[in-house]
């Protein structure tokens, strides 16, 4: 348990309901975009890069990794290694596959 | 005998052992639904023709629910932030709200189900309906499986509350970091899946 006095618990808890305004007006984006019907290659890009935001807003400040321990970022720098290579590996198989 | 550091922090790791477990085990839940999503990708370059998920998915619907989960994330962090403020009320408030909002986003879940099976969509029809099934439920479980915990966190589990208030408040924060977890694949999820 954190030994954070009750002025910066109340500080966090604002910046909570900020970043969820900021992840509700994130999302109407992504939709929004969706409409436009660009090209296959820009919508994906563009998709993705909108849902790395957020992803990074809710790791950052909902799961606090913002100010987090050494340890834990140790954990999740492993993690992405191998998520890398589960994404591309497979698909480097397939590029070979075509020639 | 007492089971050690629940509450303060191990002097090797600087953290109290649920939350390294929780992140531990975060951690192979990305490589779980890492996997799934690098079979959608490789199903997707893979096919000759892959469908656009909005023109067989309900946008609408999943927008909604995308609101839903994120106004979730923020109930369960407001929850913690209560218990570390000594507001037992206020707690139960936002993790009541928090359920709540699960209910809701199952429901909306079942409803779009309930509307492919209507059409005749089952994961049996072609690569797409499969990958979504199994994406989607896969999610729906874990949803599940927080709101199970979190019954238990506003019922009989809230008694710690009186006998080891910070031991409590941990196993709350370590609850609200499986949510965001939750929370986080489906910010990955709509897009991917209902949007392209």
């Amino acid at each position: 348990m954190s030994g954070h006095s009750a002025e910066e618990i109340k500080k966090e808890t604002r910046v909570y309901i900020l970043v969820f305004v900021a992840l509700a007006a994130l999302t109407l984006v992504t939709v929004g975009v969706s409409y436009l019907h660009l090209s296959m290659g820009a919508a994906i890009a563009l998709a993705l890069f909108i849902a790395a935001i957020k992803g990074s807003l809710v790791a950052a400040f909902f799961m606090h990794l913002i100010s987090e321990r050494k340890l834990i970022y140790a954990v999740l720098i492993l993690t992405a290694v191998f998520f890398v290579a589960l994404i591309f590996l497979p698909l480097g198989g397939y590029a070979d596959r075509l020639g | 005998m007492q089971i050690p550091y629940t509450v303060e922090a191990r002097p090797d790791t600087g953290l109290y052992n649920a939350k390294l477990g929780v992140w531990l085990f975060l951690a192979s839940e990305v490589m779980l639904f890492g996997a799934l999503f690098s079979t959608l990708i490789l199903l997707r370059t893979g096919a000759a023709e892959w469908p656009h998920g909005y023109e067989i998915l309900n946008v609408p619907l999943a927008t909604l629910n995308t609101m839903v989960l994120i106004s979730s994330s923020v109930s369960v962090v407001l929850s913690w932030a209560s218990l570390r403020l000594g507001d037992f009320k206020k707690f139960r408030l936002w993790m009541g709200v928090t359920f709540a909002l699960g209910v809701g986003f199952m429901i909306i879940k079942t409803i779009e189900y309930a509307s492919k099976f209507e059409h005749h969509l089952y994961p049996s029809n072609d690569n797409f309906m499969a990958i979504y099934f199994t994406l989607t439920g896969l999610h729906g479980l874990h949803v599940l499986g927080g709101m199970i915990v979190m019954a238990y966190l506003i019922g009989p589990g809230s008694r710690m509350w009186k006998s080891q208030p910070d031991r409590f408040t941990n196993r709350v924060e370590v609850v609200g970091l499986y949510w965001h977890f939750v929370d986080l694949v489906w910010i990955f999820l709509f897009p991917t899946l209902y949007l392209l």
